[in-house]
């Protein structure tokens, strides 16, 4: 044989070989499992987390393997839970912020297996943190609101003051404001994610007290409900809950987490996978607004252009000039402000939410 | 502050104490006959989903209530049998009664979690509903309403105006002389367990068939626990059950009203209100209460009967 | 039919054979349930992980451990209180206070590092829990106010209390804004004694309180009290002990040590203070307790037995996408058999002829 046929023997079996070892890395199903907070049937946000999860599979067939834990206790349990997934799985996702420290000691013992923690903040080289700016769709909302509303009250059920939830009230409540300049909004906090008599309590307060419109950051259908049970309007929290108050519904926020684990889960397949930070929009895909319903026409066309302005990215929620509520300035005219720290950390109503800051 | 707000605050308060009086009550008569089951907060989640479900197939007010009903007198009759008949430890099987319960509401609810029903419709009297004030104020409630106040005057009135009442309350207190007297203990227990997981139930179905027309596991979300400590507020007298309660309900509803009106308090403080002034205000009715009467539980709550044959 | 006949002494042999039982008992259900409801899951392998899998696997061993701890030492302090018939029933808020005011003195010296800090902590802690029972035992010893309303009620003000801290002073000025506590430091953290694992030393703890609670208990003169004002409070009046001081003793012991539990949980598996922190212990020990029969000794043993059952309930979770829920049913369902099985050491059962004899 001469030198030059053996070389390129050689190289080809180089290159086979090569191949067949690169396309064998991730022949077998990539296995992804997700750490829920709460149970799927939540109708909120472990639910739409969960029909992430049925989108990928629907997509991915056998190339993944997916296992899901619920109702994981945010306490010592976590880590244990996330350990044990992490022995057999190649990529994890854990899906509430009280899992951020647990994740991150997990992934120190990994340090093969890739990490996504949603909506906080630490990151390593294996672990991405990924969340979505839900208070895009608060202004949307905020922009119906103003113009339903007959009593200008507006009611909030909020859970927990987390800097999320703030952006969620500020947001809307400044989009409120700019169609609306008598609206109010009436803020209830029922320190919990998930109870249905308490949020129904909280509902029927607010609307004992003028408020023609609900809007939540719990979880439940309770408040949906209650709505509809006293002929007034609500907004859905997270997935679309419509069928809860079919007089009642205008539109719900619904977060769409799909794509983007189908992205990463992928990335994991082909061996691309990077920790990243992603604070997706509606831009993004990973908001969608639901149908809108129970509103004139004038105004739901109104609410879907300002989607679209979302989307296209012409409309930021936290456009100046706005001041914090103590009166102080924040964003002088045409200012966006920057994600870190105003945006991440938001900590301060802004100028005109007459209710007290908690804490 | 108009009547409008007067009287909506009002009803609210009525309506978040009714599942704390059904639920109270029952285990009132539990632990007058000498049993403590902590199991409450199981009885009343398997109440709840019961009634969610047959409301969802069948549509039938009455079928549903009477479907939570059967179901908590169903799972009482486990911690009944257990430490009637096997005589284990009141207190831990109440709790495994509790996560027991708990467990199976969850699980068989599963597939109810995404529909919702109508709710149970309010009564409407001729000219008395319609009566400015008092009509929404008194007549014109949920028919389950009417039946918790009920509920509690037949239990006062069975306890204190009736042998069989007596009885009990003999049993609570001194199970071994009741039993030499001839009093059938187990029998009367039985009975009372029983009824105290009928009551829980209906109190669960009230959750989900009236305040919030919805099913979601863990929905009581604690209440069979504040039920248990309405007990003790009432020292164990059936109309206290229900001051407990208004009590109770009544501050956790203004806490929420205090909110929207910005009272400036936080949040987290104004959320403990409700437990606080429960105790507080039991502590000041014995302050207030010279000359000692029914302070103390029923001397045998707790304690295992065993019978000599 | 069936009778009962009391024993001349209580059987030994079933004081080990009740408990196997139980657990065969259990099997077989759990078998028969899963067998009709899971159609495409192997049952056999749903019973390893259940039961095998936590036992052999070296690491499911190490969080048996870590789980069982704060349910022993709270366990303890409760069975003291159990057998003088005062109702802790509010434990979990005195671990709560308790871990608040442990892990304030951690906090507090965040940048000091030195040996003498967790002593510190650990009886910041113990005086915090001593400091909510007592106030029970207080309304109790002069109100006759029943220690179960206010024990219970206090837990669910402790925990909102826990909220408020995070939320405000004892927030991490790092954490953008989260309801969190900074990270303990080293000094402020438990000293691990198996490597590789979350076993720290509070294990060694918790056995020698055992021991200690033992020895107490046989030979100390209160350990009488207890005993026997428990059983007779008339008897033990008359015998001259003081039912007062039995109550201040009883909820200060289960008081402290559960606020121990507390702190160690917050500066052991966790590593700060955060609203994850109340994670039903307290109620869960109450189980531990009387499974035990209230015996110091034998309550490292039932707590490691409920361990179990959460570690392998957790287990069927995950492995086979199973609801929480089932890990609440089968835990109840061990515990209903477990107290059923109980009666065989007491009683002996009998056949009986409807005549009257003995088959």
């Amino acid at each position: 044989m001469s030198n030059r046929r053996l070389s390129s023997i050689l190289k080809l079996s180089l290159l086979s070989a090569i191949m067949a070892f690169t396309s064998n890395v991730f022949a077998d199903p990539v296995k992804a499992a997700f750490v829920y907070i709460g149970p799927v049937g939540d109708m909120g946000w472990t639910y739409q987390h969960h029909d992430g999860v049925q989108y990928v599979k629907a997509n991915m067939g056998d190339d993944v393997e997916i296992t899901y834990v619920e109702s994981v206790p945010e306490g010592s349990d976590a880590e244990r839970v996330i350990s044990k997934l992490a022995r057999k799985n190649d990529i994890i996702f854990t899906t509430s912020f009280g899992y951020m420290n647990p994740t991150i000691k997990v992934a120190e013992r990994f340090p093969d297996v890739k990490f996504e923690h949603a909506t906080g903040y630490m990151r390593a080289d294996n672990v991405s943190v990924y969340s979505a700016r839900f208070y895009e769709n608060r202004h949307v909302i905020g922009k119906i609101a103003g113009r339903m509303t007959k009593t200008n009250i507006v009611g909030y059920v909020a859970s927990f003051p987390i800097p999320e939830v703030i952006r969620g009230i500020n947001a809307a409540f400044l989009a409120a404001r700019s169609v609306n300049p008598d609206v109010e909004f009436k803020i209830v906090w029922a320190y919990t994610w998930f109870d249905p008599g308490k949020e129904a309590d909280a509902a029927n307060a607010l609307i004992a007290q003028g408020a023609d419109i609900l809007m939540q950051h719990t979880d439940s259908t309770a408040i949906m409900a209650i709505a509809e049970e006293n002929g007034i309007h609500a907004f859905g929290q997270a997935s679309d809950m419509s069928a809860f108050g079919p007089n009642a519904h205008l539109a719900s926020i619904i977060d769409i987490w799909g794509p983007y684990y189908l992205k990463r889960i992928q990335a994991v397949k082909d061996g691309t996978w990077e920790s990243t930070d992603t604070f997706g929009g509606a831009e993004e895909g990973m908001l969608v607004l639901s149908s809108m319903s129970n509103m004139p026409k004038d105004i739901q066309g109104q609410a879907e252009r300002t989607f679209k302005g979302i989307v296209n990215g012409i409309i930021n929620p936290f456009t100046g000039p706005i001041n914090k509520q103590d009166g102080s300035p924040w964003l002088a005219e045409g200012e966006t402000p920057p994600m870190f720290p105003d945006v991440l950390t938001m900590d301060f109503y802004v100028e005109g939410i007459d209710s007290q800051y908690p804490n | 502050m108009n009547e409008g707000l007067i009287i909506a605050i009002i009803i609210g308060i009525s309506i978040a104490s009714v599942p704390l009086i059904f639920a109270a009550i029952g285990e009132l008569i539990v632990e007058r006959s000498g049993v403590l089951n902590l199991g409450v907060e199981g009885m009343m989640i398997v109440g709840a989903l019961a009634g969610f479900v047959v409301e969802f197939h069948t549509g039938n007010s009455f079928l549903a209530v009477l479907a939570a009903l059967l179901a908590g007198m169903a799972i009482a009759s486990i911690f009944a049998f257990l430490t009637q008949i096997l005589l284990t430890n009141h207190v831990a099987t109440g709790l495994a009664l509790t996560i027991f319960g708990l467990g199976i509401a969850a699980f068989v609810g599963r597939g109810y979690t995404e529909v919702r029903i109508e709710l149970i419709a309010e009564i409407h009297i001729p000219l008395l509903s319609d009566l400015p004030i008092v009509g929404p104020l008194l007549f014109s409630y949920n028919p389950l309403v009417y039946l918790a106040l009920f509920v509690v005057f037949l239990v006062w009135w069975f306890l204190f105006k009736t042998k069989h009442g007596l009885i009990l309350r003999a049993i609570g207190d001194n199970h071994d002389a009741a039993h030499a007297i001839g009093h059938k203990v187990v029998r009367y227990r039985v009975m009372a367990i029983l009824f105290g997981g009928a009551m829980a139930g209906i109190g669960g179905a009230f959750l989900s068939l009236v305040q919030v027309p919805m099913w979601g596991e863990n929905m009581t979300a604690g209440r069979g626990w504040i039920a248990l400590g309405l007990v003790v507020f009432s020292s164990w007298q059936p109309f206290k059950v229900i001051l407990g309660a208004v009590i109770f309900g009544g501050i956790t509803v203004l806490q929420l009203h205090a909110q929207g009106f910005d009272i400036r308090i936080s949040a987290q403080y104004l959320s403990m209100l409700p437990y606080l002034a429960t105790i507080i205000i039991l502590v000041s009715l014995r302050m207030r209460d010279k000359n000692k009467t029914n302070r103390t539980m029923p001397n045998c709550l707790g304690r295992i009967f065993h019978s000599t044959t | 039919m069936i009778r009962l006949i009391l024993r001349t002494q209580p059987s030994k042999a079933m004081i080990f054979l009740s408990p196997l039982l139980a657990i065969t008992l259990t099997a077989v259900t759990a078998f028969f349930i899963f067998v009709f409801i899971l159609t495409d899951i192997e049952v056999s392998s749903v019973f390893y992980a259940l039961f095998v899998e936590p036992l052999i696997d070296i690491y499911y061993v190490s969080e048996l451990l870590v789980k069982a701890t704060p349910l022993i030492i709270i366990a303890l302090g409760l069975s003291i209180g159990f057998r003088a018939g005062v109702w802790n029933i509010g434990a979990e808020g005195q671990y709560v206070i308790g871990g608040i005011a442990g892990s304030t003195v951690g906090l507090y010296f965040y940048d000091v590092e030195g040996f003498w800090l967790m002593p510190l902590m650990s009886l910041a802690a113990i005086l915090g829990g001593m400091f909510y029972a007592g106030i029970a035992a207080f309304l109790r010893t002069k109100y006759q106010v029943n220690e179960i309303l206010v024990t219970l009620m206090l837990t669910y003000v402790a925990v909102l209390f826990l909220s408020a801290m995070v939320q405000g002073p004892l927030r991490d000025p790092s954490g953008f804004n989260f309801p969190e506590s900074r990270l303990f430091h080293d000094s402020a953290l438990l000293p691990i004694i198996w490597q590789g694992t979350r076993v720290n030393v509070s294990l060694i703890i918790a056995i020698i309180l055992s021991f200690v609670a033992w020895f107490g208990l046989k030979k100390h003169i209160s350990g009488m009290q207890v005993k026997i004002t428990g059983s007779a409070p008339r008897a033990a009046k008359f015998a001259g002990f003081d039912d007062k001081k039995t109550v201040w003793f009883s909820l200060l012991i289960s008081g402290g040590l559960a606020g121990l539990a507390g702190l160690f949980e917050a500066a052991g598996p966790i590593g700060q203070l955060n609203p994850g922190l109340p994670q039903f212990y307290g109620f869960t020990a109450i189980i531990v307790a009387f499974l035990a029969r209230l015996h110091p000794i034998a309550i490292i043993f039932s707590a490691l037995l409920i361990a179990l059952t959460y570690l392998g309930g957790e287990n069927v979770q995950i492995y086979f996408n199973l609801p929480s829920s089932i890990t609440n049913i089968f835990q109840g369902m061990l515990l209903f058999y477990f107290l059923a099985c109980e009666i065989l050491i007491k009683y002996k059962v009998v056949f009986i002829k409807t005549t009257g004899q003995r088959i």
